[in-house]
Order: C-alpha cells, then sequence, then structure tokens
C-alpha cells in the first residue's frame, strides 16, 4: 500500500459573493484544497471526497516536515488503495466556516475588519455543496466521476445529487443520514452550550481577548466522542479498567480508563480546534433535511437525482444508524434510480467509516472499479 | 441458481424490459443475465456480505437485507416481477413472503426444491433423509428451515389467493411438465395475486 506521498495544500480566492441559504453573503471567501491523482485528458476522473465535522482538505499523504501528519482518509486514499489515485483525480476541499485555512470565523470580516468570531454568517450543507461546486468551475471540472462522503461528508454527497444532478455520476454515501434525529439535535446542543456558556466564549469574540474557550470545546468533543463509538466497542476497549491500582474514592479525579481516554481527546481537540467552527458545522448537521422542502417526503426530494448510488451503513452505529441508510435507499428505489446498499457488520459504531475494514474497503474498492471501467479512468 | 440451464429456463419467464426485484440473489448472476439479454433493470437482495460484493462486483445494484425483515422498503406493485429463487426454503416465515412477493410485484416467480421428487421419496421409503443436488444437506446442517412439494405450493396459493401462470419442474437442466411432482428435483412457479 502506497501513499500518495507528500502534499502541499492550494488555495483559490472567490472575490465573487457566495449567497448562502440563510439569506446571508459570504462576501468574498478562500478555499483551501489539496488534489491527488493526475486530471486525464477527458477531465472525467475527479472523484471529490467531503470531509465531516472535524477533518479537513487534507484526505491523504503527509505535509512536509509533520510527524503523523497523514490525510483523515489515508487508509482509502492512494495508489493502488480502493480509491486508487493512480486512476482517479481526488480532491479534498476544506469547507467555508472550517478553521483549517478556509475562509472561517477566525478570520478577518471585511465589513469591521475584526475576526468574525460570532459574526460569521450560518452554512449550511447545500451551502458548502455550492461553494465545492465554484472551485470545480475553477478547475474547469464539469463532472465528477463521483462524490464520496461519510457521516456530515455524506450529507454532501447526498447533497450534490440534488443541487447538481447532472455535474456527478456516482453519489458514495457512507454512514450518514436524510437528516438528524431530535437525539442527534440533543447531541449537539449539548455540545454547544459546553461551549457557549464557557467564560473564555466571550460570546464567539474571544479572538480579542486572546483566549480560547478549551474547556467547552473538550466537554463538547467528549460528548461527541462517546456518541463515535458503539457500547460494545467502548467496553471492549476500556471495559471498567481502573487508572490506578486500587480505587482513589475521588469524585474529581480520572478514576477509569474510559474518563481518561475522553480527557485525552478532550484536550487534545480543544488544542487545534475553532468553538465558532464547532457550532457552525453542528448547526450545518442539523439543518441539513432535503425533505423539509417537500413536506418530510425524501421520496419528493429525491425525484430529481439522476446519478448512481451506493449507500453504506454500519451495523453498531447508533449516531447514524443502518435504519437512517435505510430511508436513504427506499427513497431511490422508490424513484427507481440506480442504488445499492450494503450494511457492513461492524463493531466500532459511526466511527467505523474512518478504519480500515476489510469487508468495507473491499466493497468501495469494488465501487470504483466499476466506476473506473465506466467512465475509461484507467491509468493515467 | 448456479447451474446455467435452470438459470435460462427462469430467465424465459421473465418479460423483455422488466423491473426486476430479486430476492437473495445470490451473487447476482441471474440478474446480470437479465439485463444483459433481456433489458431488464432492478435490484438483487442479499444478507450475505460475500454476494453483496459479488454482486458489487458484477455492477448488479444490490440491497442488504435480511428478508425475515419484511419487504417494507418496496412500495406494492412496484416490480414488474419479484424473483424468489431457491430462497423461500431458508426463510422462517414462508407464507409472508410470499404474500409480499405477491404484493410488491405484479408476477412472482419462485423456485425451490422439491421434496416429493422420486430420488427423495425413494430415499425417505429408505428410512433416511435425502441428500441430494437439490438438497445437498444432511438433516443436521441443513440452512433450509421449510421443506414442501411441488403439490404442496399448489395448496399454499390457492390459500393465499394466488393465481398460477405458468408452473413447471426443472430435472437436469430441462423443464419437466408431465408429473413435475414425482419427476422433478426442483418446482417452479409463476403467478400472480389472483
Amino acid at each position: 500500500m502506497n501513499s500518495v506521498g507528500t502534499v502541499t495544500p492550494q488555495s483559490h480566492h472567490f472575490a465573487e459573493p457566495l449567497a448562502l441559504q440563510s439569506g446571508a453573503t459570504l462576501r468574498d471567501y478562500t478555499l483551501v484544497y489539496e488534489t491527488y491523482g493526475t486530471l486525464n485528458a477527458a477531465r472525467d476522473n475527479a472523484v471529490l471526497v467531503c470531509h465531516a465535522l472535524n477533518a479537513s482538505h487534507h484526505v491523504a499523504g503527509v505535509h512536509a516536515g509533520q510527524d503523523k501528519s497523514e490525510g483523515w482518509w489515508d487508509n482509502l486514499v492512494g495508489p493502488g488503495k480502493p480509491l486508487d489515485t493512480s486512476r482517479f483525480f481526488v480532491i479534498g476541499v476544506n469547507n467555508p466556516g472550517s478553521c483549517f485555512g478556509s475562509t472561517g470565523p477566525m478570520h478577518t470580516n471585511p465589513a469591521t475588519g475584526r475576526p468574525y468570531g460570532a459574526d460569521f454568517p450560518v452554512v449550511t450543507v447545500e451551502d458548502w455543496v455550492d461553494a465545492q461546486a465554484r472551485l470545480l468551475d475553477a478547475l474547469g471540472i464539469t463532472q465528477l466521476a463521483a462524490v464520496l462522503g461519510g457521516s456530515l461528508g455524506g450529507m454532501q454527497a447526498l447533497s450534490w445529487s440534488l443541487r447538481y444532478p447532472t455535474r456527478l455520476r456516482h453519489c458514495i454515501a457512507v454512514a450518514t443520514a436524510p437528516n438528524l434525529s431530535a437525539q442527534n439535535i440533543a447531541f449537539n446542543e449539548v455540545a454547544r452550550r459546553a461551549i457557549i456558556t464557557d467564560p473564555d466564549f466571550h460570546g464567539g469574540h474571544f479572538y480579542a481577548h486572546g483566549v480560547v474557550p478549551k474547556r467547552g470545546l473538550r466537554v463538547a468533543r467528549m460528548i461527541g466522542h462517546i456518541t463515535y463509538l458503539s457500547d460494545d466497542a467502548m467496553e471492549a476497549k476500556f471495559g471498567r479498567e481502573l487508572k490506578g491500582e486500587q480505587p482513589g474514592y475521588s469524585t474529581q479525579d480520572i478514576e477509569f480508563e474510559i474518563e481518561s481516554y475522553l480527557r485525552y481527546q478532550g484536550d487534545k481537540f480543544s488544542e487545534y480546534f475553532d468553538a465558532n467552527t464547532y457550532l457552525l458545522i453542528t448547526r450545518a448537521l442539523d439543518y441539513f433535511d432535503p425533505a423539509h422542502a417537500f413536506g418530510g417526503d425524501l421520496t419528493a426530494a429525491f425525484a430529481d437525482a439522476v446519478c448512481k448510488f451506493q449507500l453504506i451503513s454500519f451495523t453498531t452505529d447508533w449516531r447514524f444508524s443502518p435504519a437512517r441508510s435505510r430511508e436513504i435507499v427506499k427513497a431511490l428505489v422508490d424513484n427507481q434510480r440506480e442504488v445499492s446498499y450494503a450494511e457492513i457488520e461492524a463493531p466500532h459504531g459511526h466511527d467505523a467509516f474512518l478504519l480500515d475494514d476489510a469487508r468495507y474497503h473491499k466493497l468501495l474498492r469494488a465501487c470504483f472499479d466499476n466506476i473506473a471501467r465506466e467512465s475509461g479512468a484507467q491509468h493515467v | 441458481m448456479s447451474d446455467r440451464k435452470d438459470m435460462e429456463l427462469i430467465a424465459e419467464l421473465v418479460p423483455a424490459g422488466s423491473r426486476v426485484l430479486d430476492l437473495g440473489c445470490g451473487s447476482g448472476e441471474l440478474l446480470a443475465h437479465l439485463r444483459d439479454t433481456r433489458q431488464c433493470s432492478g435490484y438483487g437482495v442479499e444478507i450475505a456480505d460475500a454476494n453483496v460484493l459479488a454482486c458489487t462486483q458484477r455492477g448488479v445494484n444490490v440491497i442488504q437485507l435480511n428478508l425475515e425483515d419484511g419487504l417494507s422498503m418496496f412500495e406494492d406493485q412496484s416490480f414488474d416481477v419479484v424473483l424468489q429463487l431457491d430462497t423461500m426454503q431458508h426463510l422462517r416465515n414462508t407464507e409472508r413472503m410470499l404474500r409480499e412477493t405477491a404484493r410488491v410485484g405484479r408476477i412472482g416467480i419462485v423456485s425451490f426444491p422439491n421434496f416429493a421428487h422420486w430420488a427423495n421419496r425413494l430415499r425417505v421409503a429408505s428410512g433416511r433423509m435425502p441428500v441430494t443436488k437439490a438438497m445437498p444437506y444432511e438433516w443436521y446442517n441443513t440452512p433450509n428451515l421449510r421443506v414442501g412439494t411441488y403439490a404442496d405450493f399448489e395448496v399454499l396459493a390457492r390459500k393465499d389467493g394466488l393465481q398460477v401462470l405458468d408452473a413447471f419442474g426443472i430435472q437436469n437442466g430441462r423443464a419437466v411438465r408431465g408429473w413435475p411432482n414425482l419427476m422433478a428435483s426442483v418446482a417452479v412457479f409463476k403467478f400472480q395475486r389472483g
């Protein structure tokens, strides 16, 4: 298995304002992206990979001089890997509102000359897809071989099939849902309250105060992390293991290994993630609901989709459960669309979509082999 | 449905250009055949990971579902043909699946091992359960939850108000229309809601 090697992010500035779903506009903005592989002469072998909550444009490869800088989907994307960069031209884009280089709340608001902070406009999955489409325009790609995404990335892939039906031939949506359930929104809300009530948040304008609401970010990440793992996976990994030899009979110190793990994840996250971005991205998750404009009728929502679909879910994923993927499959079957659906038996919960599970990766490999055969995306 | 001749006999029952749902589609061989030779479209339904992968590798649309959970994903009369080949005998709720097949498809086609084939009868008469090409298992490891006969199915179809459009047996890759309950190891029925 080869890596795409050292990669360098690129950026593109858009002077044309982006009209947002909320009615607001993003006056001008920059998108940071990476590409792997070569765009063929027919320009028809491009695959867009959409990122989820805490990831970025850095899908595969490493950044020069940085240890452990492998992209977040490096196990899937590379030469000879299931999404084979010797055949496909793979694009990762950092969405606006994020905190990895594309225009976000930490950047200067041209209207005030100060960082956007809490004034960064609310962005939706649809807004991101529109921004991605503009980047493709700039790259001279009129039609994608496929859009691939997991979780929130899967929502973007689905949205692509609705907003730009003829600009993609395949939609591969993994561990995703047609909208968030009340329980899911509830988890997001707990995370947001943790951030907003952190005294260092300063109503979202903490940059000016030279502080970061790390406590809120930690708790937000902790609760998120619980929902990404299955009960069984957590039990297998931590069980009731104590941190020390004996219970310390403390209400505040770390007693159990699971606490240690969650605090570690929270600490790590609070070092690199932006609090306003966390609010924006969880809100984008909450708002996604393509059936809403059709009176809740998902079948009607997918009536205009024309690409081929592959849906994948994982049996122990309770945050984006198989039942939610089956709703999407049903809507597509009702519309007589080309759709396949695999329900992978994996113990890891929602996290499974990022892991190197043999059945999952073999299936994705088969999907991309078919896509390559159809589009003539042979070795370029 | 690994036998090409058996497959061809069943494919001939499917009108060209049909929208097909193949319940328990295995590796997707028949669906690929129907797509390539009869311009059919549709989906296979499978539970086994290996078969889901095989279908994907063939470029056949496949939906991974447990048929025991029912066919709520599919609307009434939404397919021209629903196939249930060599599948029925593996299901606990055979009768419900038969009704579901008739609900979802304008035409249903089922095939299953005919327990009343003369070779099976002889084996049972000798005091042992049959182990044959159509039923290649011992009594203690068979995945077949239901064993029935060609004649039994006729009774069930009548009970459930299904109108049999065509029925025959298959033996050694040939259709058997005379005494199928005795002469064929596989039973095939094509039916619609009465």
